[in-house]
């Protein structure tokens, strides 16, 4: 039998990213200190709140609507790089998941594709760029993966994560050649991306409250 | 962290709240979303400047919209890009019917909410040209970085292309009187301490009190290299240099020269800055046939400051020359 994560669910999994963002809002700033401008983490959060409140009137059972409605929150409401970038994230994510009230594994790998490509689209950024690509786009291809290999929706979602943690781990030596951090050229080696770990998180999330139960 | 704030989170709300008591005569100030547009907006038959970027550089951009300047500013939160809806909201609402020019300088935030922000504009009919600030030398510009920063020049950009669009001068004419300063413009900064970001509520970096930072932005961003402080007669050579020689600058050249405090260096030290860079120049030839020294594009708290400058030609200065009332820059009027 296919697992299949409903509507609910989802919500669960933006109410429990908001959360984390909250929780780890100091942290992501501290990130964004060493190599970029000290707000990652006090944007993120502003957003997902902005994200919270406009969940409250959704009308409940369309996924892709849900998560559209998130990335136009994030778009007006952060600014920097990260609204357009996680805003396109989301308005992808909802567009390829237009009109489901539940969404399975391959579902959720087209969704995160088309994000993946969006954000490319909307940042320029390649892989090695020292950005939240190299977290997206090793966790979207551990999916694949994943999948292609028979596993569980759960498994195939931790896997994900793990891939995300590890790229997200990888950008700590890399030079940025994006974003602000690409100012100080070698300087910006030796720190982890904060792009690439609000992105984990994101992932993360999405293994925590999907695969349990 | 002391500041005169009373809550971080409120910080630019009231500061917009501030600016709407202060200036009634010059702008009116929107909120949700936030801009501020001249008070006449829109002006009909003339090409209007919309510009933004992130608060905690005042008086940019807000304290530059007025006649013979910008049209309206969009603030961010403090050191954030501001948000598409914002911009297309603020260029509406100046839109006079022969077109919008965006000022974007060039940071990844700032072009990408410019970017959908323009979308949206032309989704409606309206036409608008984009035009990017890119002179801080103290990057480089390669494929291996975003492009160089948009800082001082954007104060000269915003004065200049103003005049132009107050003459009555083209969307194409102006956006390129935009391009022309922003090729003519360089610029390097640097730091004495760095800035508090209020929702942060500790320094961005720390410096010794020996210590400096060259080539920083402004944002709080470390530069590209730190070093022990020197006499500021060393440190206006060495960053002059760095401009000079990027353009480079010829003997005979005429340039504005305009000195820049990041928001918390007092004027005395940056008049002990304009003397030595006017020395520095008049050694190589150079004549500064204008001049702008004050703090117009800060960094917060941060003290330092940087140098810009911008090449002449006879449009410019006339453009310089021209009439402007808002509440950052005022003559002629």
């Amino acid at each position: 039998m296919r697992v299949k994560v409903p509507y609910d669910r989802v919500v669960r999994w933006v109410e429990t990213f908001a959360a984390t963002i909250a929780e780890n809002k100091e942290y992501l700033t501290d990130l964004d200190s060493a190599i970029g401008d000290a707000d990652h983490g006090i944007n993120m959060d502003r957003g997902m709140r902005a994200a919270l409140a406009k969940l409250d009137g959704q009308p409940p059972g369309d996924v892709g609507a849900m998560l559209k409605a998130v990335g136009m929150a994030l778009v007006s409401s952060v600014g920097g790089a990260g609204g357009p970038l996680y805003g396109t994230l989301f308005l992808q994510l909802g567009t390829a998941t237009a009109g489901k009230s539940e969404i399975d594994a391959d579902d959720w790998l087209a969704a995160l594709t088309a994000a993946v490509v969006g954000v490319q689209a909307r940042g320029k950024a390649e892989p090695n760029d020292k950005t939240m690509v190299d977290a997206l786009l090793p966790a979207r291809d551990a999916l694949e993966e994943a999948i292609a290999e028979g596993e569980s929706f759960p498994d195939a979602l931790r896997r994900s994560a793990q891939a995300a943690e590890q790229g997200m781990k990888a950008t700590i030596p890399l030079v940025a050649r994006k974003g602000r951090a690409s100012y100080l050229g070698e300087r910006s080696a030796g720190h982890q991306d904060p792009g690439a770990t609000s992105s984990y998180l994101l992932l993360k999330t999405a293994a925590d409250t999907w695969s349990d139960g | 962290m002391k500041k005169l704030i009373n809550d971080p989170a409120d910080v630019v709300r009231e500061e917009l709240l501030g600016i709407a008591a202060a200036h009634p005569d010059l702008v009116s100030v929107h909120f949700d979303p936030n801009y501020v547009v001249r008070a006449d907006a829109p002006v009909k038959g003339k090409v209007a400047l919309v510009s933004g970027g992130g608060s905690g550089h005042e008086p940019m951009h807000g304290g530059f919209v007025g006649v013979g300047m910008l049209d309206a500013a969009c603030p961010g939160e403090v050191f954030t890009s501001p948000t598409p809806d914002q911009m297309q909201a603020a260029s509406k609402a100046v839109d006079g019917g022969v077109g919008v020019v965006h000022i974007v300088k060039n940071y990844t935030g700032d072009i990408m909410n410019f970017d959908m922000a323009a979308e949206l504009c032309r989704a409606e009919g309206a036409e608008v040209e984009a035009v990017i600030v890119d002179d801080d030398v103290a990057v480089q510009d390669s494929l291996y970085t975003a492009g160089r920063r948009g800082v001082g020049t954007t104060v000269l950009m915003e004065k200049i292309a103003g005049a132009a669009a107050q003459e009555g001068r083209s969307l194409k004419e102006v956006a390129d009187v935009c391009r022309e300063v922003n090729a003519g413009g360089r610029s390097m900064g640097m730091a004495l301490t760095s800035c508090t970001v209020p929702a942060a509520g500790k320094p961005t970096f720390e410096l010794g009190e020996d210590e400096m930072e060259i080539g920083i932005g402004i944002h709080g961003e470390p530069g590209r290299e730190r070093m022990k402080l020197k006499p500021v007669h060393d440190i206006v050579e060495m960053m002059a240099t760095a401009v000079v020689e990027d353009f480079p600058l010829k003997k005979g050249d005429r340039v504005l020269a305009f000195v820049n405090g990041m928001g918390g260096t007092p004027m005395i030290e940056l008049y002990v800055v304009f003397n030595e860079l006017q020395r520095f120049l008049s050694g190589r030839g150079i004549e500064i046939t204008r001049n702008l020294i004050g703090s117009y594009i800060t960094s917060l708290d941060m003290a330092g400051c940087s140098i810009t400058l911008l090449k002449l030609n006879d449009d410019f200065v006339r453009l310089w020359d021209a009439p402007v009332k808002t509440a950052g820059l005022r003559w002629g009027v």
